[in-house]
């Protein structure tokens, strides 16, 4: 039987997502394994979490101290590292603090690791096979990950399905006193929140997006001019934001914002997973791209196999005739 | 300061249509561009900014096969002192933790202050940067977007959800993979690459490192990439086809019935 341990992110006494996902990868993995939530934090917070873990799984474990107050990933992985059995299969989430967590967890538990799973296929004596994506989404690969002396894996989020309420009516472990030395030689000072853009993009129903097939500054004036004709205004992807050519606040994705529009123009944008991880309540997406083996294809509405240049002042000028 | 970069030879994604090979178990590899990992430019580029206001040397340092040379001569002629290939067929198929550990090997021949890497590259797991700091008991930080130098110590931002920031100080020497829009990388021309055309690039092999080839490669790998495959497509999109004009008629109609217009 797979033994699995699950770390459960959360902020301000509230679970992240991935907790009620980890329980459908869990058993896709292995149906008869035993699932248990490691919770670490401080205080009334944690107890909250954990509380509420107890109806997702039946058994929960629970590290308290002031050090884990904020999930700084150096001082988490030590407490990790003294609690989980080294043969243990670790799921966290492939989020920003399971990027900084995971890769260093895995060299110390000394586990097999595999990042950014959106599948599994399940386990066949030590070998467990799984599916993750490369170069951008652009392909899929089987990965077959040896188990036998442990493995850290990392999930997609949103790529499992929400387990039911299951009112597991599990119990908690205190193991604080098993976390061992939490010295860090990395501090946590303090998040330095977004800067507020002269567009909120969250509050538009329609967004013209545009990605790298803009290829210039001066073209952002061609989705302006369609946005204007749609009374929409524009946001965009990361590469645009890198170029510095938008303000950050114009970002669509998860290291940008979450957008809830009803429609969802997608112009010259590859379609990557943290730029859809932006895109939320089901909008309706049209795609243009002139790569018809763009991922945006497979998650659009709509799909146009065009070059955005010359598409979006005829999209622009047919919109104004009407 | 002393800085290396570690960075990576991979397939354009920009440049790019993938298609797997007639097996159907890998990338048709015949035609594809191949460059220098987008994310490991905006590491070059930090290290080479940093030395500029410090002073030290900036190393760039990647594990691969001969045509690999040509990433470190690019990260060079953007200004990079030194290059360093890891290079031997053992090396092949490594898995992440395979890298890590012969970056390691060389990393322990130095005396860095600090390192970097990309935040993630080609196959997306963001990965080494991270195994590599646990190897050599060094701090870490993913996903760097800002660096503040001060005496023995260096202040960081990474980029968390929702576009903030979380800042933290760091030891060194320590570990940093970086990422994009952390600067605006220099452009590199083709005289840039011809001046640094004859600079050295020593080569390691495992011998040099002295690294068990049976502990890297594939009889070393825990994970093992078994094929690739095209992305199971579900319903996709409906692709609207005809000429431009047919098209925008459709998208229009379309774009009506949901509120789009």
């Amino acid at each position: 039987m797979t033994q699995i341990f699950a770390y459960i992110p959360h902020t301000d006494g509230v679970a992240g997502d991935a907790a009620v996902e980890f329980p459908s990868a869990a058993g896709k993995i292995d149906e008869g394994a035993s699932v248990t939530a490691v919770v670490t934090g401080s205080g009334a917070d944690l107890d909250k979490v954990a509380q509420a873990m107890t109806s997702t799984y039946s058994q929960v474990i629970k590290i308290d101290n002031a050090d884990l107050a904020y999930p700084n990933a150096e001082i988490v992985r030590k407490a990790l590292v003294n609690i989980i059995p080294a043969d243990a299969v670790v799921l966290i989430a492939h989020d920003t603090f399971g990027m900084d967590l995971a890769p260093g967890l895995s060299v110390k538990m000394d586990s097999a690791y595999a990042a950014d799973i959106v599948y599994f296929e399940g386990v066949e004596g030590s070998s467990l096979k799984a599916v993750r994506q490369e170069l951008g989404g652009a392909v899929n690969t089987h990965v077959e990950i040896d188990v036998s002396s442990g493995a850290v894996i990392t999930v997609r989020p949103g790529s499992f399905a929400a387990a039911e309420d299951a009112a597991a009516g599990g119990a908690i472990e205190d193991k604080s006193g098993d976390a061992g030395d939490l010295t860090a030689k990395r501090k946590f000072i303090e998040i330095v929140e977004a800067e507020v853009g002269d567009v909120d993009i969250t509050k538009s129903d329609v967004l013209v997006s545009i990605g790298r097939g803009i290829e210039d500054e001066d073209n952002i004036e061609v989705a302006q001019e369609l946005a204007e004709a749609m009374k929409a205004v524009v946001s965009c992807s990361r590469p645009i934001v890198d170029a510095k050519w938008l303000e950050k606040s114009r970002q669509v994705g998860t290291s940008g914002l979450t957008v809830k529009p009803k429609v969802y123009m997608a112009m010259g944008i590859s379609g990557s997973f943290q730029h859809m991880g932006g895109v939320k309540g089901n909008p309706f997406i049209v795609a243009v791209n002139k790569n018809p083996k763009a991922p945006i294809f497979q998650v659009a509405d709509v799909g146009i196999e065009e070059d955005i240049l010359d598409f979006m002042p005829e999209l622009a000028e047919a919109i104004n005739d009407l | 300061m002393e800085i290396l970069v570690c960075v990576k030879r991979v397939p354009d994604t920009a440049e790019n249509e993938f298609e797997l090979n007639s097996a159907g178990n890998d990338l048709d590899r015949d035609d594809l561009v191949y460059s220098v990992n987008e994310w490991d430019n905006y590491a070059v580029e930090e290290a080479i900014q940093i030395v500029d206001k410090v002073g030290g040397n900036v190393t760039v340092i990647t594990v691969g096969d001969d045509e690999s040379e040509e990433v470190l001569r690019r990260e060079m002629a953007m200004g990079a002192n030194d290059g360093i290939l890891l290079s031997d067929d053992a090396f092949e198929y490594s898995d992440g933790r395979g890298i890590a550990a012969i970056l390691k090997a060389e990393v322990e021949k130095g005396n860095y202050d600090l390192i970097m890497t990309g935040a993630q590259a080609d196959e997306g797991a963001a990965q080494v940067g991270g195994m590599l700091a646990a190897m050599l008991d060094m701090p870490f930080a993913s996903l760097v977007n800002k660096i503040e130098t001060d005496d023995g110590r260096i202040t960081v931002g990474r980029e968390i959800e929702g576009g903030n920031q979380e800042m933290n100080e760091i030891d060194l020497p320590c570990v940093l993979s970086i990422q994009t829009g952390i600067n605006e990388p220099r452009y590199v021309g083709i005289r840039g690459i011809r001046k640094v055309a004859k600079l050295e690039i020593p080569v390691k092999n495992a011998g040099d490192l002295g690294i068990d080839a049976e502990s890297v490669g594939k009889s070393g790998a825990k994970t093992k990439r078994v094929d690739y495959f095209v992305p199971d497509l579900g319903d996709g999109a409906e692709m609207l086809e005809g000429s431009t004009e047919e098209i925008i008629e459709q998208l229009i109609e379309k774009l009506k019935a949901k509120g789009g217009l």
